[in-house]
């Protein structure tokens, strides 16, 4: 997996305003994607455990959309280019 | 997303359309003039699909009479640190040739900072060093708009700024891809051993394809099923074989790591 840039320009956002405004990761749902691989995938960039990424991946198939991940918005860039590098169709947004 | 798996794959004997095929009915065996899809350097530049395919695309494949007449498509199986397959030098041959065609298209219209003003210096080489990109919009051709996408819905500046820092270096990891698929391949086919990291690429790469081939043939959220009802003649139908297998064989490779 390519590790994308990082951006460098802003300073990391502190612990607080992390919990008080996340910057959260949407993977949309696409007619193109094996459903086996998009729980592939959640396994692999996120480390989650089989069953949870196969939730996730239901969650994406069914509902349209679902947040996979949270946290500072560099973090969050970093997340939406590993997905863009497994070709899944992922989006960074404020929480509000 | 679909759920395409091996109940859903039908066998090449089970209709008209495995481009594998004995080739009577003279689209198997195409003997066009086409390039491959689009038939241009850039084989998915094309926009419509109806135009887009042609006949012609697979014209560099050579097979045998009768190969896939009642075999079912190569698929992974696993194998002690990755998983292998047998590819016929068929099949070998419409990988490498939509891997190449991808790649292609991802090399097209790449802007690596500063590629035009090389002699600008200054900011312009740590743009390079640093991997950015001049490109900042989403690319007009829908496959490329699929392969690289915005990361903002509705913040075209963020999506730009986005866009600067990663895009190059997407399109190299699609690259690097697509190169190891070649690398592992041989254009006669044969049995193919890959290591996990090879397996990992092989997927990406594979996927790749797969969104370029679903992209060009219009497939929507609406009409996952595109191409179940299309007559044998429509020129189409040999591709969406081709889209289908493809998810079959990705899908094997997904089960030998699992």
């Amino acid at each position: 997996m390519s590790t994308a840039p990082v951006e460098v320009e802003q300073p990391s956002t502190s612990q607080e305003a992390r919990l008080d405004s996340p910057w959260i990761t949407i993977v949309w749902n696409d007619p193109i994607n094996l459903m086996s691989y998009v729980t592939f995938v959640f396994q692999k960039v996120f480390g989650y455990p089989k069953a949870k990424a196969h939730k996730l991946m239901l969650d994406v198939h069914q509902k349209g959309r679902a947040v996979v991940s949270a946290g500072a918005r560099e973090a969050m860039e970093r997340d939406a280019a590993a997905l863009h590098g497994y070709g899944l169709w992922a989006t960074v947004s404020h929480d509000s | 997303m679909t759920g395409n798996g091996p109940e859903d794959f039908p066998a090449a004997g089970d209709d008209d359309r495995s481009p594998f095929g004995d080739g009577d009915d003279g689209r198997a065996q195409p003997g066009g003039e086409g390039a491959g899809l689009g038939g241009e350097a850039a084989g998915f530049g094309e926009q419509d699909p109806g135009e887009d395919f042609e006949t012609g695309d697979y014209d560099d494949i050579e097979s045998e009479p009768g190969d896939y007449d009642t075999e079912i498509a190569a698929t992974f199986r696993p194998v002690p640190g990755g998983a292998a397959c047998f590819f016929e030098p068929a099949q070998a041959g419409v990988i490498r040739s939509l891997v190449s065609q991808v790649a292609e298209l991802i090399r097209s219209d790449r802007a690596p900072a500063a590629g035009e003003q090389a002699s600008s210096g200054g900011a312009d080489e740590l743009e390079m060093l640093l991997g950015l990109s001049a490109n900042d919009e989403l690319p007009e051709d829908p496959v490329l708009a699929r392969l690289l996408p915005d990361a903002y819905r509705d913040d075209p500046g963020a999506s730009a700024e986005f866009r600067r820092y990663t895009e190059e270096s997407l399109r190299s990891g699609k690259l690097s891809s697509a190169q190891a698929v070649l690398a592992a391949l041989p254009a006669d086919g044969g049995e193919v051993v890959l290591s996990e990291p090879e397996c990992q690429q092989w997927l990406r790469a594979l996927n790749d394809v797969r969104l370029a081939l679903g992209t060009r043939l219009g497939i929507t959220d609406e009409n996952e099923d595109f191409g179940a009802d299309l007559s044998i003649n429509d020129p189409r139908s040999v591709h969406i074989w081709v889209y289908q297998w493809l998810a079959y064989l990705q899908d094997s490779l997904i089960d030998s790591l699992s």
